[in-house]
């Protein structure tokens, strides 16, 4: 592996060596390690670019890393990932994909992932996107989710968007039932010209689901983020979005959200807010000894940890 | 130490559009290593003079010194690197930065568990609960305080600006924050209180008030204060 592989991945999925438990490493297009175990077995699809996950039913405390880099100049990758998670199962799940790109020509990655939740099983998954490289080559990436949550499943999912990417367009697509539990976790980092949308739709079918959507971004120089959420009350369930932005310079954040509650006993609440950094708490570090910037940094560092 | 040549601040009035005289021609000196207790009623303008002595409001007319150069230009982040330290009367919180965050960032290294504790028994906390808690609105109004206060300890400098410290903190810990003061002996501090107990600890009082200020030794100006018992403040 060379070094910027190694950066990318240490970035993205924390790792430092090869993972232990099952994983595959997808580098330009392509695995360049992969390993199954008997309770997480990672299999190739044979129509097209991808792997199947398939986690056997009560698998208790198991990890699978399958992270993606693209070091190519110019290369755009498209990979469908499925996930089968047995029922039961218990699983920690870390995906996520690192660009690096010196030229001037535009790489990218679209991953486009498809969770299928067991009854009673619980997922914890994991997602960090970034870009390295100077020059104006883009770094894209275009990551959807699709989500199928069966009776009395919980599935937590953060994202995190470290910075360097040119250009996003999430996509995540949610459907809960009984008592299923979906938690999402999203922060996002713009800066120079890049622009990042994200686009929620999540239905509660049945009795008991709930949802709970947080997005913190930062948004500075010209870049522009956008955030459109749709929760679909259909049950006696609950949903909650939640949006904060911090904006800097000349940087946009637009937020739309739409609840609608189809059921009489679904309870669905948004929130947003979008602004600049108080002034006071920037007063408060300069009191401290940091210059403005400093204290800025500090601020947007701690509100996205 | 901390020098006012005619210092004035004004506000614009936004309902009458007129100037609002908050403070005005202030001549007054703080001692070098003395206690002075800045008291008066609500409003008169205490923690206004606290944001100019710090720099986060820049007075309307006239100059401040420390220790003879004019720093009435200069930033708050430099006069924080000159050596002026001040806990807020109302702490700022902070969403995502932790108590550790921002004693780190007062005592200008990472700290370890050691020097968190030291920081924050000082103020009477436990730092095994608080060091990994948010500075956010979780915290009691009297825990925000007292951190507050540990930031500015951590900090250190030369002048202490302390607006309120007591407001907040229970009687109980009162004799611990007179101690605080007490410990700072070769520092110039500067106090806004309404307290008796903090009064007796003074060298120096100021007393702002709407139609002035008096400053001088704090027998000469209790003793006023006493004499006109039935005087209001304002008539001092
Ligand atoms: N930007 C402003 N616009 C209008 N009025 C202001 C402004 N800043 C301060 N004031 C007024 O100046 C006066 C002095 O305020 P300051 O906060 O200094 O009072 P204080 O003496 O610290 O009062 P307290 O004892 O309540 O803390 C108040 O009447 C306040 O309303
Ligand atoms: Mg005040």
């Amino acid at each position: 592996m060379e070094k910027i592989d190694e950066e990318l991945l240490q970035q993205i999925a924390d790792l430092h060596q090869v993972p232990t438990g099952s994983y595959n490493i997808r580098k330009n297009g392509k695995s360049i390690g992969s390993a199954s175990t008997k309770e997480i077995e990672i299999v190739p699809k044979t129509n097209k670019s991808g792997i199947d996950i398939i986690v056997k039913p009560n698998v208790k405390n198991k990890s699978v890393h399958i992270p993606v880099i693209v070091t190519e100049a110019g290369f755009k990758d498209l990979v469908y990932n499925d996930f089968y998670i047995g029922d039961g199962a218990d699983v920690f799940i870390v995906a996520g994909c690192g660009i690096h790109n010196d030229s001037t020509k535009a790489s990218g990655h679209d991953g486009i992932h498809t969770f299928h939740i067991g009854k009673n099983s619980k997922v914890k998954y994991i997602e960090k996107h970034l870009g390295l490289g100077k020059n104006m080559g883009g770094k894209i990436l275009n990551p959807t989710t699709n989500i199928i949550m069966e009776d009395g499943s919980e599935f937590e999912m953060e994202t995190i968007q470290l910075g360097g990417v040119t250009s996003s367009n999430r996509l995540t697509n949610a459907k809960l039932k009984k008592d299923a539990k979906l938690i999402i976790k999203e922060k996002i980092l713009t800066t120079d010209n890049q622009t990042a949308t994200t686009k929620f739709k999540v239905v509660l079918v049945k009795d008991g689901a709930s949802v709970n959507v947080i997005s913190r971004s930062v948004a500075k120089d010209n870049s522009k983020q956008k955030f459109v959420s749709k929760i679909v009350g259909d049950a006696n369930c609950f949903g909650h979005v939640e949006c904060d932005g911090i904006i800097l310079n000349n940087a946009r954040i637009v937020s739309i959200p739409e609840i609608d509650a189809k059921n009489v006993n679904a309870s669905l609440v948004h929130e947003a807010a979008i602004g600049k950094i108080a002034g006071e708490e920037i007063t408060k570090l300069m009191t401290l000894g940091l210059t403005q910037t400093e204290a800025e940094d500090l601020i947007i560092k701690g509100y996205l940890n | 130490m901390i020098k006012l040549k005619d210092v004035s601040y004004y506000v614009l009035d936004e309902k009458t559009n007129a100037q609002k005289e908050i403070l005005k021609d202030i001549n007054i000196e703080f001692k070098k290593n003395k206690i002075t207790v800045i008291t008066g009623h609500n409003g008169s303008g205490k923690s206004t003079l606290m944001k100019l002595l710090m720099g986060i409001s820049k007075p309307t007319s006239g100059e401040i010194y420390y220790n003879g150069t004019n720093i009435t230009d200069l930033s708050v982040t430099a006069r924080a690197n000159l050596g002026i330290t001040m806990a807020f009367q109302q702490p700022v919180r902070f969403k995502g930065l932790t108590v550790k965050n921002l004693l780190d960032v007062a005592s200008a290294k990472t700290t370890n568990l050691n020097d968190v504790c030291e920081y924050l028994s000082t103020v009477g906390l436990c730092a095994k609960e608080y060091i990994n808690r948010e500075l956010d609105g979780t915290l009691s109004g009297g825990e925000l305080k007292r951190i507050e206060l540990a930031m500015a300890l951590a900090k250190g400098g030369e002048v202490f600006l302390f607006d309120e410290p007591e407001a907040g903190i229970d009687l109980w810990s009162f004799e611990e924050l007179i101690k605080i003061f007490k410990k700072l002996k070769n520092k110039t501090i500067i106090i806004v209180s309404h307290q008796n107990k903090i009064l007796e600890i003074a060298d120096y009082v100021l007393l702002l008030n709407n139609i002035g200020y008096k400053m001088g030794k704090k027998d000469e100006i209790l003793g006023k204060i006493e004499n006109s018992k039935c005087a209001r403040l304002s008539e001092v």
